[in-house]
């Protein structure tokens, strides 16, 4: 059987290094694969998270020769073999082991946004209309399985680690489903823009070439944002109204 | 005794899937501190993977839809081994329990006229299962989540629990340790409620993932719960077969739902060759019938390929015995031909399953919308599991309550696909309010000391027993193997006595593993410690396949083709742990339909 050698990234926040495994590989083998063969034969302590194994969990997100990716979508015949296929944790998260990342501030980010406040359902049994064509983007928004490689790969959390002041494509992309929900009454706008950074985001799209779920999310949900955001806080002919409406 | 982190609970919920937050919603209602153990991080179990939908008769698309219709659905399906009243307040309560899903911020597909779309299913008679494309169960689990998170309810993420605290005959909590530095946590509850979901990792192919050990099922059995009918193991009949990467991975019965028919080597439509007597009335005599019956004709009846499961993946595994397989020992599912009935058929498919298109695209290199598919049965869900009163999920354990995957009596012999979604919300809901009313109505209880302290000890074994103990992982390799082998699709006496042997003998392998490394995210100390879990859930589903003799439902036994054993009338199976803590197994016979069932059974036909 064929042989590959695969450079994974083993340690934790004080120590680290990059480890050689060479491992067998076969015929339609993803790269999830070949992390578990190593760990069942040749490192039974090694940190990786997954799950579903279908890229439908988001759990096994890290960087494949340097590329967010989930490890269970990555096929190993889309990498060249003939060198060693380095894998590591995604880098925009403090390291907790080997493969593994604490993501658990992206947990808490979602905890602070306004949840989802429908209006008042229009049936008696607590149901809403709703036309299809006016929730397909809504949907789209909703496909995202929370892998948060997008978050990993945008600059302003990898590279300036504002993770303070800034949510990250993620939750624009939760922040765009629920206010273009066609129920939805809230209204996140000055969040959006005083806390959650959506300014900083400099449309590079790095964000939509990453994600797995191929969620168009610069111009989907942040470009959309951004203009609402400038409408309500920006547009000379609402501030005149505002001042002397109130 | 060493101190260990406590966290104080009234209800503490383990797993965190569909049931467990749906419980996790309702206990938190009551404003009583409740504890949600994930063995994942949040959002990520396997009520991720439910793909073609949520069964409820909501009738948005075919009106003559009732309670009524999908408890005789339910009940036929089970092969009239279900829980009859959990199969009623199942089919009453879900309409409601998934229009509430909207208020929480899920999106279903719609109708023209703007309600929940619904699509049809194998075994339901009427288009019933309301979904999201191909990905219902996202769309679920993120609803509870985000709903689930502003209700004052304390997460542990990535914390598994390896035994329950009992004080005198009640539960009183749970042990776990933590995934990241392997620190123990003790958890201490007025009421717990398991919803660990399935136990597929027992076998070698299985749509699910390594969290899917059988824990809930392990830890009430060894808390005195009883265990109802685990003979039935659902083998889906649609699997992935190739690559071998792959094998196992589901794909959706919404594939055949929205017209997909499985062919053999021959081109043959095998499953008109087979139709069960219980099933003629309901089935389409031609093809024609079949496809008009998919795209919403609503006097035709439906395809062959919309058998209940466990029929579907018998005829499946024939038509591979018999030579007239793939190439890679599946048959072929094939959605691709629609092409020839429908317009912009490629646009069709990939808009109806585009989670299908993704993954054969990705994984496989086939493009659905082109050619067929390659399928094969893969172990998909557990039928049986804790035994619970069928209104309030309590077990015969004062406190400790189960719902979800883990617990049993909905589904019978057979489940319906669809039947889970709803049965997590319908059955999660009531878990959580009636664990609630327990705790509530019930004091504080105190933990026992030297009972952690003894856990504690058992759960650093691994790292103890001597270095040439066993790889875990192998043990685990060795038992899937064995439990493909001899606890499959097929079953008889000699296979499962041999199972029961090699489970004794993995058993003792299992006691002296030895795991390298420290108690940081060590994964190969965590495969260890939920092989006590396999050993046992395997353990039961072979002892109770053992008693039942006779081919029904899931449960096919070679030795036994016949649906009914003789003079036995209709049992549950039951094992439970005995006072010599060996594994215990009865029968008890199943309660006589009143004539309210009986009737609503009869007038469906």
């Amino acid at each position: 059987m064929e042989k590959a050698t695969f450079r994974i990234w083993r340690g934790d926040a004080n120590e680290a290094q990059y480890v050689d495994y060479e491992t067998e590989v076969s015929e339609g083998m993803v790269v999830l694969d070949a992390v578990h063969r190593i760990q069942a034969e040749q490192a039974n302590d090694l940190a990786v998270r997954w799950n579903c194994k279908a890229g439908k969990c988001g759990s096994c997100s890290a960087e494949v020769n340097g590329n967010p990716k989930l490890l269970c979508m990555t096929r190993l015949n889309d990498l060249p073999l003939d060198q060693p296929v380095t894998v590591e944790p995604m880098r925009a998260f403090p390291i907790i082991k080997d493969l593994v990342t604490d993501v658990s501030w992206n947990f808490k980010v979602k905890e602070k946004m306004k949840p989802f406040t429908p209006r008042p359902p229009d049936e008696e049994d607590g149901t809403w209309r709703m036309e299809q064509e006016d929730i397909d983007h809504i949907q789209e928004f909703r496909k995202c399985i929370e892998c948060f490689l997008c978050q990993d790969v945008c600059h302003v959390l990898r590279e300036h680690d504002l993770h303070d002041e800034f949510i990250g494509p993620r939750f624009f992309v939760y922040a765009a489903s629920l206010e273009m929900h066609p129920i939805d009454t809230e209204n996140r706008l000055e969040e959006l823009k005083n806390q959650d950074g959506i300014g900083y985001c400099n449309i590079t799209k790095c964000c939509t070439k990453v994600c797995p779920e191929h969620i168009t999310i610069t111009d989907n949900a942040i470009i959309p944002l951004k203009e609402r955001v400038v409408d309500q806080f920006y547009d000379p002919i609402k501030r005149l109204f505002r001042v002397f409406s109130s | 005794m060493a101190s260990y982190e406590t966290f104080e609970h009234d209800v503490l919920i383990i797993g965190a899937g569909g049931a467990g937050l749906r419980a996790a919603i309702e206990a938190a209602a009551d404003g009583l501190k409740v504890g949600l153990v994930c063995k994942s991080l949040l959002g990520k179990a396997h009520t991720v993977m439910a793909e073609g939908g949520v069964a409820a008769a909501l009738a948005n698309v075919d009106e003559r839809d009732s309670w009524r219709v999908h408890f005789a659905d339910t009940m036929r399906g089970g092969q009239y081994l279900s829980n009859a009243r959990m199969a009623e307040l199942h089919a009453k309560e879900s309409p409601d329990r998934v229009r509430e899903l909207e208020a929480w911020g899920a999106l279903f597909d719609r109708t023209k006229e703007g309600s929940i779309l619904q699509r049809n299913f194998g075994g339901h008679q009427y288009p019933r299962l309301a979904h999201v494309g191909d990905r219902t169960g996202l769309e679920m689990i993120r609803a509870l989540q985000d709903h689930g998170i502003h209700q004052g309810i304390d997460v542990h993420m990535e914390n598994t629990i390896v035994s329950l605290l009992k004080t005198g005959d009640r539960v009183s909590g749970a042990f776990g340790y933590e995934r990241e530095k392997g620190r123990f946590k003790i958890f201490s509850a007025k009421a717990v409620v398991l919803a660990t979901g399935g136990v597929g990792k027992a076998y070698k192919i299985t749509s699910n993932s390594w969290e899917y050990t059988g824990d809930g099922h392990s830890l009430a059995y060894h808390a005195g719960a009883e265990l109802i009918d685990m003979e039935f193991v659902q083998f889906h009949p649609t699997g992935m077969v190739w690559p071998p990467s792959v094998r196992g991975i589901l794909v959706t019965e919404g594939v055949r739902g929205e017209g997909g028919i499985l062919t053999n080597s021959e081109g043959n439509r095998f499953m008109f060759d087979d139709i069960p007597e219980l099933y003629v009335n309901q089935t389409a005599d031609s093809p024609e019938e079949g496809w008009n019956y998919t795209q919403g004709d609503r006097e035709a009846r439906r395809p062959p390929e919309l058998l209940t499961r466990d029929h579907v993946a018998r005829c499946i595994v024939r038509e591979v015995h018999e030579g007239r397989g793939s190439p890679h020992g599946g048959v072929f599912l094939d959605i691709a031909w629609i092409k020839e009935k429908i317009p912009n058929a490629q646009e069709h498919i990939r808009r109806k399953l585009p989670s299908m298109y993704h993954q054969f695209k990705e994984l496989a290199d086939i493009d659905i919308t082109q050619e067929p598919m390659e399928v094969g049965p893969t172990t998909h869900y557990i039928m049986g599991g804790i035994k619970v009163d069928a209104d309030t999920q309590m077990t015969c354990v004062p406190g400790l309550f189960a719902a979800g995957e883990c617990a049993a009596g909905l589904h019978g012999a057979n489940r319906l696909g669809g039947n889970s979604l709803s049965d997590l919300l319908v059955f999660g809901k009531r878990a959580g309010e009636y664990a609630a009313q327990f705790a509530a109505d019930n004091g504080e209880v105190a933990l026992d000391d030297s009972a952690i302290e003894e856990i504690a000890q058992q759960v650093l074994q691994p790292f103890d027993n001597p270095e040439d103990g066993d790889n875990p992982y192998e043990i685990q390799a060795q038992l899937q193997d064995k439990m493909q082998e001899l606890v499959g699709i097929a079953r008889s006496q000699e296979s499962l006595m041999q199972a029961l042997e090699e489970i004794q003998t993995l058993r003792e392998k299992a006691d002296s593993v030895h795991a390298i490394g420290n108690r940081e995210y060590n994964a190969g100390w965590h495969t260890a410690l939920d092989l006590d879990c396999l050993l046992t859930v395997s353990e039961s589903i072979a002892l109770a396949a053992l008693e039942r003799k006779a081919s029904i439902g899931a449960h096919s036994r070679d030795d036994f083709p016949e649906k009914e054993e003789q003079g036995a009338g209709k049992y549950n199976t039951i094992v439970q742990k005995s006072q010599d803590n060996t594994m215990g197994i009865r029968r008890e016979p199943v309660p006589e339909l009143t004539e309210e069932y009986q009737e609503i059974i009869d007038e469906m036909g």
